[in-house]
């Protein structure tokens, strides 16, 4: 028989007063694998998150992590999760070290085990040097990787990120994925929320798209994309404004005006570009790309995903 | 559970060891002063209070409302902060701790303060000829009964307010008048009745009264059992709103 799902929502709604920020999702995510939650800010997937993380109890609908019930097992539940909160809830007044060993006590670990863990992790998050410091002088991505060593410190079957590369640097961003990328493979199931869709390609083998508190589509990145998007993308720039959109009618399979660039989806990309010279239309600038989640949310909602 | 309770005050004590030398100047030598200054210093004006000297009719209250000062300072700023800026609830909400953990965890490491501050407070004073009586062995409970009654209601305030303004008015209309107005410097028989009432119903009246009859050896104005009743109303009272504060402020 196979293993029930880590996480299974069914019609999850979260309501707060008047606003419902998550309205009926349904949600299953596998031992084993990176699911992703992807959408603009406002879409519902920190109040998702904190759901599945067992401190906001749902409104309506099923809800079970690690086949229990989040609102009567919590602190079992708790127990054996690691939770990457959005807003840093370090202790500034706490050595890097003394973070993770304090918070090591509250899932039960002897202060021996405590110490080893925190070693390891600060070792494995690449912060050992650091040990003994404040936490206030450390950069954005140490900090982040700092609450990932800490979120994995009970050794957790499931390791929530809320947006993790939210305001890095490109070069903190592909460190923090590597790290992930390490723990994805040794087995540990991460389930992470991001509006950037580099980042759910890179990590995610399964997403939802989520717009307004539902689901749009749900799929791996490659799925997603063939699903709802062309291989490639052309990205045209034009002087002035005009109805240029117009001209292009036919050019590959779909056109879209954007207020600053005009997107031509096609199968070939250099084609479609042979196409619109040939129509005697010059764009100023020309760019042939692959296809991201980007435009799969752009072509389902009809707005880009960082406005 | 109990180690998550333990874990949470273990988490305050390493973050006390950074303040440890600040704190202990407000808390040790801040109130020998007082005792020096009023004690000695007022007290050679005033003389004998019904054969007992002015130094001595004092210490029990300087020691009772300096744990009852401290509960406040630790339930007001630290808690409206681990709510607000370091957001240390919501770090320990996501793990096994409880709210009752939290709360029980932070008020047993006012606990852990006030004992040895007492104690230590009692073996200046006793060099000064501050105690006239055995019973003072038990005036470091008392005081930690006093932080416990005075701290859970403190927390159940600071976890409903989102401004910190509101502090200003616990210290000016709460904190301040009590000290002053609880049998610390002066017996509350000297206030107007009205004025006793309140007296009355404040744990620091309770906690004043009870360390004095100690150090002096003679019976509290109440029987002990209704201090000791009032004190541990204010507690589990305190308690109750202290946790539905914190669980509210935690449940979004």
């Amino acid at each position: 028989m196979a293993e029930e799902p880590l996480v299974v929502a069914r019609g999850l709604v979260k309501r707060f007063g008047g606003f419902t920020a998550v309205d009926g999702i349904d949600v299953s995510v596998e031992r084993g694998e990176a699911f992703g939650f992807l959408g603009p800010n406002g879409a519902g997937k920190s109040s998702t998150m904190r759901m599945i993380s067992c401190v906001s109890p749902p409104t309506a609908g099923e809800l079970r992590i690690l086949g229990m019930d989040p609102v009567r097992d919590g602190v079992a539940i708790r127990g054996r999760l690691g939770v990457c909160p959005q807003l840093g809830n370090l202790d500034a007044d706490l050595s890097v070290f003394e973070n993770l060993t304090t918070y090591a006590r509250y899932f039960g670990l002897s202060r021996a085990e405590a110490r080893r863990r925190a070693g390891e992790l600060l070792e494995f998050v690449q912060l050992a040097d650091r040990a003994g410091g404040k936490v206030e002088p450390l950069s954005g991505g140490m900090k982040q990787r700092l609450l990932i060593a800490r979120a994995l410190v009970n050794d957790p079957e499931i390791v929530l990120l809320d947006e993790p590369t939210t305001g890095l640097d490109p070069q903190a961003r592909h460190l923090l994925w590597e790290r992930l990328y390490q723990l994805k493979r040794q087995g540990v199931t991460l389930v992470l929320t991001t509006h950037y869709m580099d980042e759910a390609e890179q990590l995610c083998d399964r997403l939802v798209v989520m717009d307004g508190g539902r689901i749009v589509a749900e799929g791996s990145p490659r799925e997603l994309i063939g699903r709802y998007s062309t291989p490639e993308v052309v990205e045209l720039r034009f002087a002035g404004g005009g109805d240029v959109a117009g001209k292009l009618d036919g050019v590959g399979e779909r056109v879209d005006a954007l207020p600053d660039r005009v997107l031509v989806y096609a199968r070939d990309g250099d084609a479609a570009v042979a196409e619109v010279h040939r129509r005697g239309l010059s764009p100023l600038s020309v760019l042939v790309r692959r296809s991201t989640l980007e435009d799969v949310f752009l072509h389902l909602t009809g707005r880009t995903l960082v406005d | 559970m109990a180690h998550s309770t333990v874990a949470v005050l273990e988490r305050h004590l390493t973050l006390y060891r950074r303040l440890f030398w600040a704190s202990a100047m407000s808390s040790f030598v801040l109130p020998v002063l007082f005792l020096v200054s009023i004690g000695l210093g007022v007290g050679g004006y005033v003389g004998d209070l019904g054969g007992v000297s002015y130094l001595q009719w004092i210490v029990p209250g300087v020691m009772a409302s300096t744990a009852f000062q401290m509960a406040i300072g630790e339930t007001t700023y630290p808690v409206l902060g681990d709510f607000k800026w370091s957001r240390g609830y919501h770090a320990m909400r996501a793990t096994p701790v409880r709210v009752g953990d939290m709360v029980a965890g932070q008020v047993l490491f006012m606990v852990v303060r006030v004992l040895p501050q007492t104690v230590v407070f009692l073996l200046v004073v006793v060099v000064f000829g501050g105690l006239r009586s055995w019973w003072s062995v038990v005036t470091p409970l008392v005081c930690a009964a006093v932080v416990v009654a005075s701290a859970l209601p403190v927390m159940g305030f600071s976890a409903r307010i989102d401004n910190d303004g509101y502090f200003a008015l616990l210290f000016r209309f709460v904190m301040i008048p009590m000290t002053l107005f609880s049998g610390v410097f002066f017996p509350v028989a000297q206030l107007p009745v009205v004025a006793q009432w309140l007296a009355w119903a404040s744990p620091l009246w309770h906690g004043v009264e009870v360390c004095r009859a100690a150090t002096l050896g003679v019976a509290p104005p109440w029987p002990v059992w209704a201090h000791v009743l009032c004190l541990v109303a204010w507690a589990v009272a305190g308690g109750w709103f202290a946790m539905r504060g914190f669980a509210r402020r935690l449940a979004v």
